[in-house]
């Protein structure tokens, strides 16, 4: 087996071992990305020579028995939303297209204090905003198992890369499914943490009180790994929360006694693609042959999560991207000088910067939330959403009174292809059915592989479980994949 | 035209926080410095940057919402106001909507000086922490209009207290802000120096008339740029006159034309339209979801209040009530702020006699700092020796006649009392001496004995000017009693 068909767990031992060096192993990732990249997409920038630098510089340490962090040598790719000295952050947007931060984001000031190879920044959809990665303003990224088809998104470059075996471990952002959705599209597993569990300091933010940071992985123990890297409280951002983080991989392999399943009644209802119903229920069933109990359950005001998620979603980004006006921050207009302010064409500065710098979907994601900020439409929309959020998040906190874990699909089908969803919003909206409730509700989920397609397209299955569950939803999680072996299912060749 | 309308005035109030750096981030708030040197991702707005709150900052506003009698609600929150502008980077300010850290309080205000009106109480309709915008600089040399932003401003904590239109008068305005700076420099929570913007003042002004048909409210206006305690009162004397005189055009009521911004033009004495930065009615308010509500129990508050120490309004009526003085001179020593009056009560205090105190620091001191251009800190005489000069003439060791230009010598030469007794030779003059010079006077001025014994005691006078010729120490008061006693024995 060739080394980037490993997990990263396998790979630190192989490292720490010194049975191969961080240069060997960042060279075949950066080999496999030069040979599949052109065709996936899923890069938006790679510095070879800064990685294999970094590279030599941890086996050498290594050699010389420094203390080394906990990644020491694997290579982490990162969504090109995190703020990072050495590179810039694009949000894959006109707008930021020559922005380079002047200070580290918190997670990737944490993945370099672990001595992580940051490998390269990923493609997304502009501003995290877009389930399909097609609204990136530079490229479209391609999911590995078709090329034909979309990888999801937003962290759809983040799910590419690992499902391509182009990096072991990747970062992606997750405001509605953008970690979960194009994990179970592409494969791998991706999990959303508890809202405030890993710092949002650094992460230029589509919907702050949505948006949380987590890992990309080919497995359970590896998504354990990286969590356990970035998560912990931050005095930086005051929504992180002040609790100690467990050590996940030190008991994933810990098998969960009498284990509860819920599933949600309202989530096998019109639209579910039979065959994704199937593997979920067939997954439901493993859980139930290693001892675990299913319960049905029911989340009334989950029908609303979508309706209450494109109005809160959009009017927190109405606020967070006006700061890109073309005067401090973000692409101006042909003019040199910032306008005499009481002049009107201060105004057609800002007009021609934003028409120009932000895509499409950015642009209706604003006006919907400005519209739904306004004077008049606040208490119908903005406070409507706001007290129907609150419901959504009553009802996780009853059904989690009975069951410890809630298994559903990801997404109501397999991978959509590239163009399909692209002019017709509003199903694109749809894709997010299964995720948003947890950002509503604030609640980590994850999704991993639990079956293919007869068309060989990969199917997730989601698991959610109540704020700061990461421990359980992480054994929940592996306890299924050493039951199963769907992430061992390896992509032998693009077609 | 005045009998005819009353002016109604409500004022905001924007206090700038005396904390070493901003509301949200760790930057310095010092005045003064370099152009965008005070500066972080944070106060500017970076993409990806989060606000944490000063709790230093939340601390000195709860202690001035306390002073001004608000109440403190259990929960507040931040909201962000959105407006595009230059000089605001993140594209909305974060401040306060409809969940103010407090609310619901009063001022009380007096003018003893003028006596035009009673003692008064000035609703506080709230009062709200805020972060500050930067500075648009506007740089139109050389014929191009050309324009430039400092943020170092950017983030500095501002309290914006909102009065209820209880302000009836400029002179009412005036001692409202006049009462509100000495309130806030008491506690310590601002310099309150308007110079530097650490004071801000902005007027809502509209007029009530009397007519046939009933009362009428003219449309409000609010005035900005005001840079002075005197120019808000010639802005809103001059806006009361101006709505007056468009009513009388117009009769334009309140409703029938939209609020208007205008702002205060010093040097033509005007108040201009002016084209509001924050133009759009519609600041789209909604919760900041990157900040948490801040919490405050009973609890907490109540230490607030129990910290605070004695306000000003409490401090005058001690002084009258405990002390003895008049409301007028109560008024003039507490209104000079805490530095002087901590002067005061550590004279007065030394030398058991706070009459007596109070007329030396109304006349004397206040006089001199006038003069001098100085502040009760750098002054030459220190509180106990002041008290040393005021316990020295009541012993009699320093005539009456000298203490002045004893205080004087003190204040040119920075000498205590007793250095100045010496160098001015003062020395007592023994009672037989007094009645030696007295007999030798009298007897080379036949006519002046004559004089009062003719019942024109005040004759003596003239002696008085000869005796302290022959000796500066005599004291004037004794040496007339002395002169009068020995007349009538002749
Ligand atoms: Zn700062």
């Amino acid at each position: 087996m060739s080394l980037t068909e490993q997990s990263a767990t396998e790979l630190l031992q192989l490292l720490n071992q010194g049975e191969i060096s961080s240069v060997e192993l960042t060279q075949s990732y950066l080999d496999q990305i030069e040979a599949k990249d052109s065709q996936i997409g899923a890069f938006l920038r790679i510095d070879a020579k800064a990685a294999l630098a970094r590279a030599a510089d941890i086996d050498t340490r290594r050699q010389s028995g420094k203390p080394l962090g906990k990644l020491a040598g694997l290579p982490v790719a990162v969504k090109d939303v995190l703020c990072d000295t050495e590179t810039k952050t694009t949000c894959a947007s006109r707008m930021l297209e020559n922005f380079r931060p002047p200070y580290d984001s918190t997670v990737v000031a944490k993945l370099k204090a672990a001595d992580a190879v940051l490998i390269g920044r990923t493609n997304m959809d502009e501003f995290a905003m877009g389930g399909s990665t097609e609204n990136s303003a530079f490229q479209i990224t391609r999911n590995p198992w078709d090329l034909e088809r979309a990888p999801g998104g937003s962290s759809g470059g983040a799910a590419a890369c690992v499902a391509g075996g182009m990096a072991p471990l990747s970062i992606g952002t997750d405001t509605g499914g953008s970690i979960r959705q194009p994990a179970g599209l592409c494969g791998v597993v991706g999990l959303k943490p508890t809202y405030g569990r890993v710092s949002r300091y650094g992460l230029v933010a589509f919907a702050s009180s949505l948006d949380q940071v987590g890992p990309l992985a080919n497995t359970t123990e590896d998504a354990a790994l990286l969590l356990e890297t970035i998560a912990g409280h931050d005095p930086l951002d005051s929504t992180s929360l002040d609790v100690p983080v467990p050590e996940y991989t030190a008991t994933i392999n810990r098998p969960l006694e009498g284990l509860r399943i819920g599933v949600v009644r309202e989530h096998f209802a019109t639209g579910l693609d039979p065959e994704v119903e199937s593997a979920v229920r067939d997954a439901i069933k493993v859980y139930e042959s290693l001892g675990a109990t299913v319960k049905e359950i029911s989340l009334p005001h989950s029908k609303y999560a979508v309706a209450t998620y494109y109005v809160i979603a959009p009017s927190e980004a109405s606020s967070n991207l006006a700061r890109y006006d073309g005067v401090h921050f973000g692409h101006r207009h042909s003019q040199l000088s910032v306008p005499d302010p009481t002049s009107n064409s201060l105004v057609e500065m800002y007009r021609c910067s934003r028409s120009e710098g932000f895509g499409p979907e950015v642009k209706r994601r604003i006006m919907l939330g400005a519209y739904a900020l306004s004077a008049g439409y606040y208490d119908a929309y903005y406070l409507k959403a706001l007290k129907v959020r609150r419901l959504i998040r009553q009802d996780f906190d009853t059904a989690f009174e009975q069951v410890d874990l809630i298994a559903s699909p990801v997404t109501a089908e397999p991978a959509f292809k590239i163009g399909q969803l692209a002019d017709d919003p509003l199903s694109m909206y749809l894709v997010d059915l299964y995720t948003v409730s947890a950002n509503l509700a604030g609640l980590p989920g994850v999704s991993l592989p639990c079956g293919f397609s007869s068309s060989g397209l990969p199917i997730g299955l989601q698991l959610q479980a109540k704020p700061l569950a990461e421990e359980t939803l992480l054994r929940g999680a592996h306890m299924y994949q050493k039951a199963t072996d769907w992430q061992s299912r390896k992509l032998d060749q693009l077609k | 035209m005045s009998d005819s309308y009353k002016t109604i005035i409500g004022l905001e109030v924007h206090v700038q926080l005396a904390t070493n750096s901003k509301l949200f981030c760790r930057c310095s708030t010092q005045f003064g410095a370099e152009p965008n040197t005070q500066t972080c991702p944070v106060c500017i707005g970076m993409p990806g940057s989060l606000p944490v709150m000063n709790r230093t900052a939340y601390q000195l506003a709860l202690k001035t919402a306390v002073a001004i009698n608000c109440e403190i609600p259990a929960f507040t929150k931040w909201d962000r106001k959105q407006y595009f502008y230059p000089d605001l980077p993140k594209g909305y300010q974060i401040s306060q909507f409809d969940l103010p850290m407090s609310a619901n309080g009063y001022l009380e205000i007096s003018d003893e000086k003028e006596g035009r009106f009673e003692p008064k109480r000035i609703g506080i309709t709230r009062a709200h922490l805020e972060d500050d915008a930067g500075k648009s600089i506007h740089d139109e040399v050389h014929g191009k209009a050309d324009s430039q932003i400092d943020l170092n401003r950017t983030g500095t904590p501002l309290l914006e207290i909102v009065s209820e239109p209880d302000l009836r008068s400029s002179a009412e305005a005036r001692a409202y802000l006049e009462e509100l700076k000495l309130l806030l420099e008491y506690i310590g929570v601002s310099d309150c120096n308007m110079q530097e913007g650490s004071l801000r003042c902005d007027a809502n002004v509209n007029l009530h008339l009397e007519t046939e048909n009933g009362k009428v409210a003219t449309p409000i206006v609010e005035i900005k740029n005001m840079n002075s305690f005197r120019a808000v009162e010639r802005a809103i004397d001059y806006e009361a006159e101006r709505q007056y005189r468009v009513w009388q055009e117009t009769g334009q009521r309140i409703g029938e034309a939209p609020k208007q911004t205008r702002g205060w033009d010093d040097a033509s004495g005007k108040t201009l339209p002016q084209r509001s930065k924050e133009e759009s009615s519609d600041y789209r308010y909604f919760p900041d979801p990157d900040l948490v509500p801040v919490l405050s129990t009973p609890e907490q508050v109540a230490e607030v209040r129990a910290a605070l120490g004695e306000l000003p309004a409490s401090c005058r009526s001690r002084l009258s009530a405990d002390h003895g003085l008049s409301p007028y001179d109560a008024n003039v020593l507490v209104n000079q702020g805490r530095a002087l009056l901590d002067y005061f009560f550590t004279t007065a205090k030394t030398c058991n006699d706070f009459k007596t105190t109070c007329n030396w620091v109304t006349q004397h001191v206040l006089r001199i700092l006038k003069e001098q251009e100085t502040t009760i800190e750098e002054f030459a005489v220190s509180a106990l020796q002041l008290a040393e000069l005021i316990t020295a003439t009541a012993d009699g060791q320093l005539p009456k006649s000298r203490s002045k230009d004893a205080f004087e010598m003190m204040c040119a030469e920075k000498i205590d009392v007793a250095t100045a007794i010496d160098r001015l030779g003062i020395e007592q003059v023994d009672e037989s001496a007094l009645v030696a010079l007295c007999q030798e006077l009298l007897a080379t001025n036949p006519k002046i004995v004559a004089d009062v014994q003719a019942g024109k005691q005040q004759a003596v006078g003239s002696l008085i000017g000869q005796a302290k010729k022959k000796n500066p120490n005599v004291d004037p008061g004794r040496f007339r009693e002395l002169c009068l006693e020995l007349v009538a024995k002749m």
